[in-house]
């Protein structure tokens, strides 16, 4: 069956209802993650098979309600509607309700009950509600919703054959909204109904029903009524309203109330709630006024520990395959631009997108961890006040965080903040908070030219790390008082009962977000480190100088010359390449900052990721692989004279230049795995380029006044 | 007539029965997440740095900001009765 042929059959539910979980046990590996179109919003999509048939699967975003506010919301209803442009209107909703936290639950589901979409009502976590004090009655429950309701545990893979059972034998549309206002009220809503028949005549009953409930309410972006009669009929269906003692914004949400807790007092029968009990008592240490914060900076410090000293073997590993295969590949080719291509391009540029994956993954596993246990709620939870400093909820605190590790998961990971504007606000400032590639930097700079004993060296790099998070703090709180202005969104925050993780959902995450990482940013990663290796190797050196290189090699006293004058040749073949033209350009501009074209150039290269500044600078002075050389590259550094201009002679790297270079790292976008990324995240080349210029800025004028204030100390 | 207070008057540990909402969208996002009137409702504990609150609501936990809280009008629960 083709995949336009399939019947569509979307997957809907509240967050931590366990929606993610059944979506992988249904569909397994054949599923993709993309975006809707215009939003940001991601789209998950995958095939699963019942007994009869092959079904297409979508995983709506996670809801409270269908009241249309944030962009998770407007989606769930838009495709429930059929009212996206590039899908058909579904033929099922599976609805997952949390067996454990049922009322709540049952606000969205009977919110999409109403509308009249066919649907089968996945109770799941049926294990969790017998701790939580529950035993409900699924035929009960069936009878008064109108719906089939399918007991489950999806974790244990427990009713997955019965849920497809009833998604084959095809649910029947449900009753007509069962909770009723008074009959003045309702004469009302009906004439809001005929008013939308004539424009949508195509609409069943329920359709019309729910739309007019939803445009009366009118709490919504999108609830303009569609023709005059329509916005008449409703003006008077919410004094109708109003008069007979009803809050037209509120109305739905306190007749659905009642009406939900008539029906699970017949459905449920209730003991003590031992989940919460259990909860809380986790809880009375985890979020504990002294305790709670001490843990969660041994969970943070616990996690950065793998990214930085875990991570670095599996980084070894694959630095040393890419190494080995560009040998073994070179030895193959015969030497020629095509080699370069292939060995110093193509695998080089691989190399520096897989080389990324372990830390990707470390923090994924971490973060996966943390939000399915329920922890990050509660991080969430104890940073609020600190957050709101700079504007931004508690749920701002983990991407942050996760950026001091490497800014992409920590961007990526700001899925989880609700509200458009803060994550926008928080993946514009993640870049500034210190990643692990501006350490090489920040060590070379430091131990270089920073006077002092090694406590002077390890203040200033502390300094650093804290100058990049005070910065990202004043831009946040800056973003939202100006570019990202809007009312304070409240904070509502669930803090679910802590659960055990669920292995086979974190590594679908895992797979997920490595995947994607490789689809969306690694193409342009790869493409960035052609781009830079071309400008670094290209033109060659004339025929004549090499050769002259060649005869010099060749009468080389021992390995030792041979190699310096390797080196010497490499820096000649960089200082001839339209990097070191590019860099002597771009000289004008840099030299109020005291930099010269070699720190031009190296931070240009350095575009590909930070740390390729100091392999940059290593070539550059003929060092040749400065990283296993590090102390005679400072010696180099520190010999650096200017070769022209008014201070042709003196040392180029004075304190002040290296305060400016410092300064200029915290706060330069220089990675263009970030940028690709910020892309993907936010869908326009738009929020990378503002950010790129922003923090340019910032980091131009910063070197330029650090180096003035500390020239005049000196 | 019973005498209101604003949720964010509870102590931590006392507990309530809501009265009314106020407070525009803010109302109908509160009530879609679980918060309506005649719901009992629980101050659990306050964050380590003094906000946001956290709730204990029938079967459900949940997170709001003081300032949120001082829109929810409750009726306290005698610890006595």
């Amino acid at each position: 069956m083709s995949a336009d042929e399939r019947p569509l059959a979307v997957l809907t539910g509240n967050p931590n209802s366990g929606k993610t979980t059944l979506f992988n046990a249904l569909t397994g590996l054949r599923q993709k993650v993309g975006n809707y179109a215009g939003v940001t919003v991601e789209r998950k999509t995958g095939v699963f098979e019942t007994n009869g048939a092959e079904w297409n699967l979508i995983d709506l975003p996670g809801a409270y309600s269908l009241t249309a506010r944030s962009p998770e919301e407007m989606i769930a209803r838009k495709v429930l509607c059929g009212e996206m442009e590039d899908l058909p209107k579904p033929n099922l909703a599976i609805i997952v309700v949390d067996a454990s936290n049922l009322d709540r639950n049952l606000y969205l589901a009977t919110q999409i009950l109403n509308m009249g979409v066919p649907s089968v009502i996945a109770l799941n976590m049926m294990d969790q509600a017998e701790t939580a004090g529950a035993r409900i009655d699924a035929e009960i429950l069936a009878e008064r919703l109108g719906a089939p309701v399918v007991p489950m545990v999806a974790t244990r893979g427990e009713g997955i054959e019965e849920l497809k059972a009833a998604t084959e034998n095809g649910a029947s549309e449900p009753p007509m909204r069962p909770w009723r206002l008074d009959d003045e009220s309702e004469a009302a809503l009906s004439y809001v109904s005929l008013a939308l028949g004539r424009v949508h005549q195509d609409a069943s009953d329920a359709e019309l029903d729910s739309e007019a409930v939803r445009l009366v309410a009118g709490g919504d972006s999108d609830s303009t009524p569609p023709s005059d009669a329509a916005a008449e009929a409703v003006a008077e269906a919410r004094s109708a309203l109003s008069q007979n003692g009803h809050t037209p914004e509120t109305f739905e949400a306190q007749a659905r109330h009642q009406w939900i807790r008539s029906v699970t007092a017949k459905a449920v029968g209730r003991s003590e709630n031992a989940l919460l009990s259990r909860s809380d008592r986790i809880d009375s240490v985890l979020t504990h006024r002294v305790l709670g914060p001490l843990i969660l900076l041994a969970t943070a410090l616990l996690a950065f520990q793998a990214v930085f000293s875990w991570a670095s073997i599996p980084m070894d590993w694959i630095d040393a395959g890419v190494s080995a295969l560009g040998a073994l590949v070179g030895g193959w080719m015969p030497e020629g631009a095509l080699r370069g291509l292939i060995v110093d391009g193509v695998i080089a540029g691989v190399g520096s997108v897989i080389i990324f994956l372990p830390q990707i993954l470390f923090l994924f596993f971490f973060i996966g961890l943390l939000e399915d246990t329920g922890y990050m709620a509660r991080a969430a939870f104890m940073m609020d006040r600190f957050m709101r400093g700079m504007g931004l909820h508690g749920n701002a605190f983990i991407p942050l965080l996760s950026s001091f590790a490497c800014a992409i998961p920590g961007i990526m990971a700001t899925r989880t903040i609700s509200e458009p504007k803060d994550r926008l606000a928080t993946i514009l400032v993640a870049p500034l908070m210190a990643c692990s590639a501006r350490l090489p930097v920040y060590a070379l700079i430091i131990a270089a030219f920073i006077p002092g004993g090694a406590w002077v060296k390890s203040l200033s790099l502390t300094g650093l790390y804290l100058l990049g998070v005070v910065a990202a703090m004043a831009m946040a709180f800056l973003f939202k008082k100006t570019l990202l202005r809007g009312e304070a969104a409240p904070l509502i925050l669930e803090l679910p009962p802590y659960r055990l993780p669920n292995w086979r959902t974190l590594f679908f995450r895992l797979w997920d977000r490595s995947g994607e990482f490789i689809k969306r940013a690694g193409g342009m990663i790869l493409a960035a480190t052609i781009v830079l290796w071309f400008m670094a190797s290209y033109p060659k050196l004339p025929a004549d100088d090499l050769a002259a290189y060649e005869t010099r090699i060749e009468s080389a006293a021992n390995e030792l010359e041979e190699a310096e004058i390797e080196n010497e040749r490499a820096a000649a073949a960089v200082e001839n390449s339209f990097a070191a033209r590019l860099g002597r350009w771009t000289e004008p501009a840099l030299r109020p900052l005291g930099f010269d074209w070699r720190i031009g150039v190296g931070v240009i290269a350095s575009f590909a990721a930070r740390e390729v500044f100091v392999g940059a600078m290593g070539t550059l002075y003929g060092v040749g692989e400065a990283d296993d050389d590090a102390s005679s590259l400072q010696d180099r550094l520190k010999g650096a004279v200017w070769e022209s201009g008014d201070q042709k002679g003196e040392p180029i790297y004075t304190l002040p230049t290296a305060v400016a270079l410092l300064l200029f790292y915290v706060f330069a976008l220089q990675c263009v795995s970030t940028v690709a990324i910020m892309r993907r995240e936010t869908n326009s080349w738009r929020w990378p380029a503002f950010a790129w210029v922003y923090m340019f800025i910032l980091a131009y004028g910063c070197a330029w006044a650090g180096r003035a204030a500390v020239a005049a100390f000196v | 007539m019973k005498k209101v207070h604003p949720l964010s008057d509870l102590k931590p540990g006392e507990s309530g029965v809501i009265a009314r909402i106020e407070g525009g969208v803010l109302r109908l996002r509160l009530m879609e997440r679980g918060l309506f009137p005649g719901e009992r409702v629980q101050t659990l504990k306050r964050a380590p740095l003094g906000d946001p609150i956290e709730l204990a609501l029938d079967g459900f936990r949940l997170s709001i900001r003081k300032q949120e809280a001082e829109n929810i009008f409750v009726v306290r629960e005698d610890e006595s009765t």
